[in-house]
């Protein structure tokens, strides 16, 4: 049998981690998510394990029955050799609209005259080119997002804002993500976003899942207006199509 | 109906945690001393996942609208039930219009309410327990109001059981983190002879320890936490997750605390003095 590209390593009673080579890699995050959604659906799992990807490892839990987190160990790398070639799992590519407009951007001016650019430079720059979900955590439905060009890449602000608003557009690092709720936090805010992530009445709660790409397209503040109402209405219809990944 | 006339310094609903969504980053919440509140479950024969109040510190007054019975768990708490005053770990029946009244807690940090039949609240991604922004709010407030079904007709098995007192053991054990072997050896001693204390960031979301271990180099790319990971800030403070603690973190994940040992730092107090024990 060949060598697994994972690592596993004990993680608690109830859970194990599977770690690929330490990078962000879209073809590790591929292999994850192909891997994951083949324990699913082909019941090598079943529903009540938790399997949590996040850019280069698989966390895999199971809270009722840690003997059976145990027996893993010998299992994963025989199901990962068992993976057909092609399993690349399926990802959408979501179309997202975000104001740039200075009130809605408290920080867009600063990082504009940091980076040595227009603000609709940044703006160009920031919508040019579709980013990848390489997991989601910190809050419910935060997308950690990957792909940011060079031209965007500055520190994080020197003092976090205690109160972020809803939907704020954040850059910082190699970073960009959208707060899906209030929250404090230290990214540069560039923009907000109009509809929603993260519904807790929806099931899923999230539209977005990890390995999907979203881009996203600048809107004036009528078409903001338009698209707050309509997602508070409940009649947004998120824009989609398949990705080529 | 529960009426809350006062919710006390934290009273939150809680059950034993919202499972399936943490790929999402949505926490599992659920009660942080979970072998209190299945206690006080166990004593209305109720299931174990059935939802109670868990109160932090000082307690709620609430009034009954209709009749039940119900336990109390967990902290030691100065409690009583129309002026008689209540003991813990003992099942009282509660007549309609009854008004539930309480203090500070004796010693620990939570103890756990629950009634016969568990709270009625609405299930939000398969869980009563009370998170923003997956429930409206993270706790209790004044007004509020909780439901349950009335119950004149229950015949425990069991009024009392003995008295469990929250355990403040100083020893709390511990498997080691997916970052574990990254540090040195001088390190990781200092980590295991050193002793603790509880600061004052503690609550349902991590516990902070003081003081610090010295800082270090160990950088990772964000992964998966858990409840009971504790994480090492580069500047060496050490942070226990709890469990309403983030699914993902970006700092070294150097310990995991088994099941017995979270419950345990539930009950911690500010200034409680903790070790940590390697069983791994």
């Amino acid at each position: 049998m060949s060598t697994p590209p994972f690592k596993i390593k004990p993680y608690g009673p109830a859970a194990l981690l599977l770690e690929w080579p330490n990078r962000v890699d879209e073809d590790i995050l591929m292999d994850i998510l192909g891997f994951r959604s083949h324990l699913l659906q082909q019941r090598l799992l079943e529903p009540e394990w938790e399997l949590i990807p996040v850019y280069h490892s698989l966390t895999i839990i199971n809270r009722n029955d840690p003997a059976a987190i145990r027996d893993l160990i010998q299992l994963l790398p025989q199901w990962h050799e068992s993976l057909p070639i092609e399993h690349k799992p399926e990802t959408q590519y979501w179309e997202i609209p975000v104001c740039y407009e200075i009130s809605l951007a408290p920080d867009l001016l600063e990082v504009s005259e940091k980076l040595g650019l227009q603000p609709q430079q940044v703006v160009e720059a920031h919508t040019a080119q579709p980013y990848r979900v390489y997991g989601i955590g910190f809050l419910p439905g935060f997308l950690y997002l990957g792909g940011v060009p060079e031209a965007l890449k500055l520190e994080r602000r020197a003092e976090p804002r205690l109160h972020v608003e809803k939907g704020s557009v954040g850059l910082a690092g190699a970073q960009t993500g959208i707060y899906p709720q209030v929250s404090p936090g230290g990214w540069h805010i560039i923009g907000n976003c109009p509809v929603p992530l993260f519904t807790p009445d929806r099931n899923p709660p999230c539209v977005v899942a990890p390995g999907d790409q979203i881009r996203f397209r600048a809107v004036e503040k009528a078409e903001y207006d338009l698209h707050k109402l309509e997602s508070e209405i409940g009649i947004y219809n998120y824009k989609t199509g398949h990705s080529s990944a | 109906m529960l009426k809350v006339q006062h919710p006390g310094f934290y009273t939150s609903i809680q059950d034993l945690g919202r499972f399936g969504y943490r790929h999402l980053g949505v926490p599992v919440s659920g009660a942080t001393d979970q072998s209190a509140a299945k206690r006080s479950n166990a004593l209305l024969e109720n299931d174990p996942n059935d939802a109670v109040l868990e109160i932090t510190m000082n307690g709620p007054n609430l009034e009954f609208t209709k009749p039940t019975y119900i336990v109390l768990c967990g902290a030691p708490l100065e409690a009583s039930l129309d002026g008689v005053a209540l003991e813990m770990n003992q099942i009282y029946q509660v007549s309609e219009g009854a008004v539930f009244t309480s203090g500070h807690v004796r010693e620990g940090l939570r103890t756990y309410l629950s009634v016969k039949g568990g709270f009625q609240s609405d299930l939000k991604l398969g869980s009563r327990s009370q998170f923003y922004p997956i429930t409206p709010g993270n706790t209790l407030k004044k007004g509020a109001e909780v439901p349950y079904n009335p119950n004149t007709e229950f015949d425990p098995k069991l009024l009392k059981i003995k008295s469990h007192h929250p355990s403040r053991n100083i020893k709390i054990t511990v498997t080691p983190g997916p970052e574990y072997e990254l540090f040195e050896n001088d390190y990781i001693n200092e980590l295991f002879t050193k002793r603790y204390e509880v600061s004052k960031n503690h609550n349902r979301m991590a516990c902070q320890l003081e003081p610090s271990l010295p800082a270090h180099q160990i950088r990772i790319i964000t992964s998966a936490t858990l409840p009971g990971t504790v994480q090492i800030t580069p500047s060496g403070r050490l942070i226990i997750l709890l469990r309403d603690g983030q699914t993902t973190g970006g700092y070294p994940r150097i310990l995991q605390l088994d099941a017995k040992s979270q419950d345990r730092i539930g009950q911690m107090q500010f200034g409680d003095v903790i070790g940590f024990e390697n069983i791994g």
